[in-house]
């Protein structure tokens, strides 16, 4: 059998796609908890006010909650979904714990889905954190890359607190973007 | 050492999804990355993903029954089995979709054209797959739109959806489509898929002995998701 295409969502995606609390992957206030935020924009600059990411992440000791892990499901029943739409300023949120390295040489990172009007399928790209230099410095993908790329996958630490991690679609320091 | 080697998703073949950067459709200028994308070999992040079973209301699975007054529009039923490419269901799926009312106006604050707006109809729904990947909804049949693209461009017909399937590789957002649309020809979204049979992939079915007798039409519409590799790749380290 062959595979249906991808469409874009269009610009209407928030009536099928948002979730009050889909942007909590933690409660807010729980242990651990970390507030990523960013700004989607595009190859002028401009924000992307209907655009909408996605997260999946390990637990904070690195495991999934799945069984296609071949250690066997954690059980934990740790979600490691978020999902926000930008806001008119093209902003966007996730509360999340950091993930764990997963224990095959890759630094701790969160994978995150693309949507918007104007993306006929769905941009992957992967946030890494800055506080792993070591494990970042031999990542399998970050040490691929030139410095420069490679640091478009690192979230920066943010005054409150929490970290940013912007996504620029094109142009100048254009976002890595991943074939998965 | 051999390190943790999880079976990966096969790609879709050359054809079969849109190129990001497509000159007909001309949102896709500003936001489509310039940069080649970087190939990322499948591990464990890749291969797991979200299996959501909610949040989904009693009632999400029908669209014209949201509001306390009937939608207005043709009664239909969309449905359809959720599988991989190698056939396999894929049970136990959250489904979404979301479209235009009877009239071809979304219930958004940004959509604006004058077509008239149904206090009856939000227009969004969302059910899980079944055991053996099988999911339905009922609905009113979406009218078309005109969207500015490029004079008189108007969109077919289509119901929006998206799917998780079991991996975050299966993700997938489509647009389900009606038969024999007049406004195929003209519409780049659609023809932005250079596979003539896969584009035919995004074209619902009209199945008569699928009908609700004596209340709404029925069109079936079967979504294929990435199957999997067949064995691990192999690494040393
Ligand atoms: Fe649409």
């Amino acid at each position: 059998m062959s595979a249906t295409p991808s469409q874009t969502v269009g610009p209407f995606l928030s009536i099928g796609l948002t979730w009050t609390d889909g942007h909590l992957v933690v409660p807010e206030g729980s242990p651990g908890a970390v507030r990523i935020t960013g700004v989607l924009a595009d190859g002028a600059g401009a924000v992307v006010p209907d655009g909408l990411i996605e997260t999946w992440q390990a637990d904070a000791e690195g495991r999934f909650d799945h069984p296609d892990d071949p250690r066997g499901a954690s059980g934990s029943g740790f979600g490691g979904f978020g999902r926000c739409a930008t806001d008119p300023e093209g902003r966007f949120t996730i509360v999340t714990v950091k993930p764990g390295a997963v224990g095959d040489g890759q630094a701790p990172h969160i994978a995150v889905s693309v949507f918007a009007r104007g993306l006929l399928d769905r941009v992957v790209t992967r946030i890494y954190f800055p506080d792993e230099a070591a494990a970042n410095a031999t990542d399998p993908l970050l040490s691929s890359l030139p410095a420069e790329r490679a640091a478009t996958l690192v979230a920066a630490p943010a005054s409150d607190g929490g970290l940013t991690f912007d996504i620029r679609l094109q142009g100048e320091g254009e976002t890595v973007f991943l074939a998965v | 050492m051999t390190s943790i080697q999880p079976v990966g998703y096969r790609p879709v073949p050359d054809g079969t999804n849109p190129p990001l950067a497509f000159e007909g459709y001309k949102s896709t200028g500003l936001r489509a990355p310039s940069q080649p994308l970087v190939v990322l070999r499948d591990r464990l992040t890749e291969v797991t993903g979200p299996l959501l079973t909610g949040p989904i209301g009693t009632g999400d699975h029908d669209l014209t029954t949201q509001h306390a007054g009937e939608a207005i529009g043709q009664r239909i039923v969309v449905f359809g089995q959720v599988r991989d490419s190698d056939g396999r269901a894929v049970p136990d799926t959250l489904v979404e979709v979301w479209q235009a009312n009877a009239a071809g106006r979304y219930a958004h604050a940004r959509d604006n054209w004058p077509a008239p707006l149904d206090p009856n109809f939000s227009g969004g729904g969302r059910v899980l797959t079944d055991s053996s990947g099988h999911y339905s909804f009922t609905t009113i049949k979406p009218g078309a739109y005109p969207w500015g693209n490029h004079h008189n461009a108007w969109r077919p017909a289509h119901i929006h959806f998206s799917l998780f399937g079991r991996a975050f590789t299966q993700r997938l957002v489509t647009q389900m489509y009606f038969p024999d649309d007049p406004l195929f020809a003209q519409d780049p979204i659609f023809n932005s898929v250079p596979d003539e049979k896969a584009r035919q992939r995004m074209i619902s079915t009209f199945d008569l002995d699928a009908t609700r007798p004596d209340w709404a039409l029925a069109f079936r519409f079967d979504i294929v998701l990435r199957g999997r590799e067949q064995t691990p790749f192999e690494e040393h380290s």
